[in-house]
């Protein structure tokens, strides 16, 4: 469920009226920003940019650009996005990062629906004129390169229909090839790459029933092989994207530096989607609530921003 | 008796490329006992002595017939189909029989957003996606390449980045003239032959005619599928052009001939104007010609119809 509190019915030239006054003038009313915004869902938040432009001839989100800074600018300039455009501008950020952020790659291209991956890549063409296959191929290598393009590549069909025979053969082939250990990397690639995510989810189930240990526990052997982390990654992406996402909070505040861009993120992403459940999920993992995390380990306008987005009632 | 010629005319009417219905019609439907007979007696082509002592059609035979007869009828319907459904009945029955060049023709010859379309309509039809099936059933060292073309979603817009271009042309060349390894193998060479928009590709094509001296054609294995898909990105009007001389060649096999179905059905409302005018100048005669020569009745007719469409 989503986290996003929304009005009944505002009006998106009021809004757009609003929010240049809290352009207008010496500071910025950073308040007013994400009283308006944290509370629009992507319809109006689009209707906010168009009618922006159509008063002013300026482009909001430019001009927030501008006004904003820091961990709080890159939210809501996210925020702001539509979704298949966000994810196109988080996957570009992602190849083009010096160190391949292949986690961001595999959450957009494992967790979105076949629907959404492509509304993401022709996004991606209009505004990088390449295609996000070309990009991700031309920036990885070998065996990372293959899952990787191949996951983001797939138009994965999305029925319910599961073949069980299928899934325990496929299951016994994935134990065969890890417990190898000699691992031909292009079976495990075609399986996850290829199947529908019904069909892996039997897949997977059909592992646990016959090896009495998930495949993830499996694929543990060496805390520094990337290469197995990335398809732990996603595996969980497929079978339980909310777990997934609750371990990314869990990771972003609890190691020494708070990973700003993960917990943007995640709350960005999710918050018109399944951020209620991640949030309960949280709860239960952690003692404590997200916002309790969020309070403690952000400040200032970005901690009031990220709030407003998990639905918090005090703004 | 029945005249030599009508025997002669009756013989051709179902020898070929589709059967001409109306020489059936005006010869057949006047033949009494005696006349047929004489046929069956006449044309060892067809018809051997039984040791039972009657003229007994060959097996061969009938089923080459009923295959010509229904030539006409499998045009019809692959036109009728959407183009969605068609290609991904097409590419379903490939992969079946293994026939990776109709694979390769579909993924590289139809636009990104045609792709798209057979993709989804895959999914409706078999409850798969193609690239699951092209994975699962392709073991040899043409998968990679063969799913990754199913799958691709190429940029389709104007930009192309030159230097890049240059550099993978080079890629490439080193990449063919490396004895030790097949290029098809080479992670390289499929990204690159994957991965890239089109146009970014011809140019690609035109560096490497730089670097090599030669069309890129020319470097590679005649019958492999890195040369099938590398014609149809670069060239897919020549590529037609060739598969409709080999499907009207005499003595050409089923799977040759078929091609001319599929080829005149799903491109006459795209190509079929530059693929006349490259047979034309490839082979000489007009295309319209040569189906014209080559196949009989309603079958002809039909291809005819559907090529002066846009010519």
């Amino acid at each position: 469920m989503a986290t996003l509190v929304v009005p009944d019915h505002p009006s998106p030239v009021q809004d757009a009226e609003s929010l240049r006054k809290a352009c207008q003038g010496w500071g910025t009313d950073e308040k007013a920003i994400i009283q308006i915004l944290g509370h629009r869902n992507a319809v109006q938040r689009n209707q906010i940019r168009k009618a922006y432009e159509e008063l002013y001839q300026e482009n909001l989100i430019k001009r927030l650009e501008s006004e904003l800074s820091g961990d709080f600018e890159k939210a809501v300039y996210r925020w702001l996005l539509d979704p298949a455009e966000r994810d196109a501008v988080l996957a570009h950020v992602a190849v083009k990062d010096s160190m391949l952020d292949y986690q961001t790659i595999i959450e957009i291209a494992c967790v979105r629906s076949s629907e959404e991956l492509l509304a993401v890549k022709r996004a991606y063409h209009l505004r990088y004129k390449h295609s996000l296959d070309e990009d991700v191929a031309s920036h990885t290598t070998g065996d990372f390169r293959k899952l990787l393009v191949a996951l983001v590549s797939t138009f994965r069909y999305d029925g319910d229909e599961i073949n069980v025979s299928l899934a325990e053969s496929e299951a016994k082939l994935l134990h065969e090839v890890i417990k190898g250990k000699a691992f031909s990397h292009e079976e495990i690639i075609r399986i996850l790459s290829t199947r529908s995510k019904s069909q892996l989810n039997a897949t997977f189930n059909c592992y646990r029933d016959a090896h009495g240990t998930s495949i993830t526990k499996s694929l543990l052997d060496d805390p520094a092989d990337e290469f197995l982390a990335a398809l732990r990654m996603a595996i969980r992406c497929i079978t339980f994207p909310q777990k997934y996402f609750e371990k990314v909070l869990r990771n972003a505040v609890n190691k020494g530096r708070t990973d700003e861009d993960a917990l943007t993120r995640v709350i960005v992403t999710r918050a018109e989607k399944d951020l209620n459940d991640i949030k309960e999920l949280y709860h239960k993992r952690n003692n404590a609530s997200l916002e309790h995390a969020i309070n403690k380990h952000t400040s200032g306008d970005y901690k009031a921003f990220l709030l407003a987005l998990l639905g918090d009632k005090e703004l | 008796m029945a005249f030599p010629q009508d025997i002669d005319a009756l013989t051709k009417a179902f020898s070929g490329f589709g059967v001409d219905e109306n020489a059936i019609i005006w010869i057949l439907g006047k033949w009494y006992p005696e006349q047929r007979r004489s046929f069956r007696k006449g044309c060892s082509q067809f018809f051997w002595e039984d040791e039972r002592l009657f003229e007994r059609w060959d097996d061969n035979h009938i089923a080459f017939l009923e295959r010509e007869f229904l030539r006409f009828k499998n045009a019809m319907v692959l036109w009728i189909l959407h183009p969605w459904e068609r290609d991904a009945r097409m590419a379903k029955e490939a992969l079946k029989n293994r026939e990776y060049d109709i694979l390769i023709e579909i993924a590289c010859t139809r636009s990104s957003e045609e792709l798209l379309g057979t993709r989804r309509a895959y999914h409706s039809l078999f409850d798969h996606s193609i690239e699951e099936d092209v994975a699962y059933s392709v073991h040899d060292n043409n998968r990679n390449l063969l799913v990754a073309l199913v799958s691709s979603y190429r940029y389709e817009g104007p930009k192309v980045n030159e230097e890049i271009a240059k550099k993978e042309a080079k890629t490439l060349w080193e990449a063919f003239k490396n004895v030790n390894k097949n290029p098809i193998e080479d992670g390289e060479v499929v990204r690159i032959i994957t991965t890239r928009s089109k146009l970014h590709l011809k140019s690609v094509f035109n560096h490497y005619k730089v670097v090599s001296g030669k069309n890129i054609e020319e470097d590679l294995e005649e019958d492999s599928s890195l040369k099938d898909a590398i014609q149809c990105l670069s060239s897919p009007k020549a590529y037609f052009s060739r598969i409709l001389d080999i499907a009207m060649m005499g003595g050409a096999d089923e799977k040759h001939k078929e091609a001319l179905t599929r080829i005149i059905v799903t491109q006459a409302d795209a190509y079929m104007k530059e693929i006349a005018e490259e047979y034309l100048q490839q082979y000489g005669v007009s295309l319209s010609q040569k189906i014209e020569e080559t196949t009989k009745g309603n079958y002809k007719d039909f291809l005819l119809t559907l090529v002066s469409r846009g010519v």
